[in-house]
């Protein structure tokens, strides 16, 4: 098998709150390979946008700070790097595409400074090269007449078009990691599509690796290769799409599969999880799911599970799982 | 574009009335504005007496429309027969180049304090602003007539006296701007894009701010001539022989009932040059940043 692009070890980030120190990213754990993609999901406040976050080392600080664990790009560990060598990385090495395109997009400038920008950085070129390039990376992210669209204004653009020029300026480089923090989730639906469609394409063009945060799980199945179900800080499942979609281990895991309203069956609630997302910095002792879990033990509550594999490439934090 | 359809036609015949609507130049601030600059430049050619040349035997000679009036002074002279319409053309210079010289050092140093400030956050903020909370609760004229009785009265301690004041407003109001901005996901995702301090506060925030700055500046070079007429006024601006519409004034107060043109010329040319800075900042606001509407 090939080393995976990114490899994170036990990656922990912590903030710092007036009501106390919430574990926002409490031993993460997962690796991506080229070319691959790993949907991260979860309940808002999970933790998910904190590790995308810790892995470019953009936590907000000073309240936040990465305490541990390892991020191996190409096998080189990017926590340890100066401030500097991480300004090299970012952008070059990985991309990421935030999830407001209202807002991604400088005001002031037209497409083509902010396109030509990171070009003009990551390739060193220059005048007619340069905007041959910055038309081409628009063309890439299928902006029709791309050379008029240069001269285009953010104001003058519809939302899925900018997202789509900020999808151009993050695949720039191209990055090995391209990190996509709910990217469609202010598009509409057709535009989603489309998007979901080109990010593929690109992927497959370019083989990096993709991390997909959503929490629609409709995303999930249709573009990512495996998925990582993120709850209070942790992974608490991760596996293949299919098998997770179809044999999930974790309780967690499996409302949230049955909180999707299906076609067809007719329910006079929608399924929903009970109770509160918990208070993260007062976590429970044992799990952190323990509280709203309908098949909750006794050790359930004083002890947190490890991760255990459940099945080939499948891995689960749950005692159901493991033998006593 | 090629061959686009004819409804794309409609927006080109509707643009330029909209155009023309948005753009409409605030002509009397402008021309007012226009007039005092291009006189000041051009003082020493326009072939007037000269500023300091006093005349006892023309003391007060009314304006050329009074009974006692000639051409030789249109405006009048003064109490040691000097011509008002030059005086007023010379102190034109000081009181323009007081305003805009005062007014950049201030914003430039405030607009530094403040994008700083906001950018950097936590304790960088808290300090920088503590100090320019401090720098505004003092009072200007304080600060001039301080500098004037210690240092002596000049144009630079008239400069210097507002400018150290003046530039925390700019500080605050960048300071805000910034603290918008940051909220935004264009610098996140410079950020992201390996973007470092420098970069961020040169190509995403001061392009974004520079709008609000020039309103600001524009507002402000009028409250700046003010000042520094009132220092002038009270002896503590430009000494004098030099011509300064302030101190002007000053001389005449004395006088008021019976030579009238010594204090209300330089005071009219005051009243103008304000309100037409006034005039083209509210202008600017509306135009350019109309969320500015409290400054």
């Amino acid at each position: 098998m090939t080393p995976p692009v990114v490899d994170v070890r036990d990656l922990r980030t912590h903030i710092v709150t007036r009501w106390g120190t919430v574990r926002a990213v409490d031993g993460v754990s997962f690796a991506i390979g080229e070319g691959e993609t790993l949907g991260l999901v979860g309940e808002s406040g999970s933790g998910k946008s904190m590790t995308c976050l810790s892995l470019v080392r953009l936590v907000p600080r000073p309240a936040a700070r990465i305490l541990g664990g390892q991020v191996l790009l190409d096998g080189l560990d990017i926590l340890t790097r100066s401030e500097d060598e991480m300004r090299e990385i970012r952008g070059r090495r990985i991309g990421m595409i935030l999830q407001d395109p209202m807002s991604s997009l400088n005001p002031v400038f037209s497409i083509g400074m902010q396109v030509r920008e990171p070009v003009a950085l990551y390739h060193r070129l220059r005048g007619a090269a340069l905007t041959d390039r910055a038309v081409a990376l628009l063309a890439a992210v299928r902006i029709p007449s791309p050379a008029q669209r240069l001269r285009a204004f953010p104001h003058q653009l519809s939302g899925g078009m900018r997202q789509r020029v900020v999808g151009a300026m993050a695949i720039a480089a191209p990055p090995r990691l391209l990190i996509a923090d709910e990217p469609t989730t202010s598009l509409d639906l057709t535009i989603q599509a489309q998007y979901l469609g080109l990010l593929k394409e690109l992927q497959q063009r370019h083989r990096f690796a993709l991390i997909f945060v959503t929490h629609n799980l409709g995303i999930v199945a249709k573009i990512c290769d495996r998925v990582a179900v993120m709850y209070a800080g942790r992974i608490v499942e991760m596996g293949p799409v299919r098998r997770l979609f179809t044999r999930p281990a974790h309780p967690y895991s499996r409302a949230l599969l049955e909180s999707i309203p299906r076609l067809g069956v007719r329910a006079d609630r929608l399924a929903a999880i009970e109770g509160q997302p918990p208070d993260l910095a007062r976590l429970p002792g044992g799990c952190a799911f323990a509280p709203r879990c309908p098949h909750v033990m006794e050790r359930c509550r004083v002890e947190a599970p490890p991760e255990r594999p459940v099945g080939d490439g499948h891995v689960a934090r749950c005692w159901l799982e493991t033998p006593a | 574009m090629p061959a686009e359809p004819a409804a794309f036609a409609l927006p080109e015949t509707a643009a330029p009335a909209a155009a023309s609507r948005g753009w409409r130049l605030p002509m009397f601030p402008l021309g007012v504005i226009g007039l005092f600059l291009l006189v000041a430049l051009v003082a020493p050619l326009l072939g007037l007496p000269d500023p300091h040349a006093q005349s006892l035997r023309n003391r007060f000679k009314p304006p050329v429309w009074e009974e006692a009036g000639s051409w030789a002074h249109p405006l009048g002279t003064d109490r040691l027969g000097r011509d008002m319409l030059s005086r007023i053309v010379w102190g034109s210079r000081i009181s323009l180049s007081a305003g805009v010289i005062t007014v950049l050092l201030a914003s430039a140093f405030g607009a530094a304090v403040g994008l700083t400030a906001g950018y950097y956050g936590g304790r960088v903020d808290a300090v920088l602003m503590r100090v320019t909370d401090a720098t505004m609760s003092f009072p200007v004229i304080l600060l001039a007539l301080i500098l004037a009785v210690t240092v002596g009265p000049s144009f630079t301690n008239v400069v210097v006296a507002i400018a150290v004041i003046l530039w925390a407003r700019y500080a605050r109001v960048m300071r805000g701007q910034v603290l918008t901005l940051m909220q935004l996901d264009f610098i996140a995702q410079a950020r992201l894009a390996g973007a470092g301090a420098w970069r961020i506060i040169t190509r995403h925030l001061v392009p974004n701010t520079l709008g609000t700055l020039l309103v600001l500046v524009t507002l402000q070079i009028g409250y700046v001539i003010i000042v520094e007429a009132s220092l002038s006024f009270l002896g503590a601006g430009i000494p004098p022989p030099t011509p300064a519409w302030g101190s002007m004034i000053a001389e005449g107060r004395d006088v008021v009932t019976s030579a009238w043109w010594v204090s209300l010329f330089p005071g009219l040319a005051i009243l103008l040059v304000v309100l037409a800075f006034n005039l083209l900042g509210d202008w600017l606001r509306d135009t350019f940043d109309p969320k500015l509407r409290q400054l």
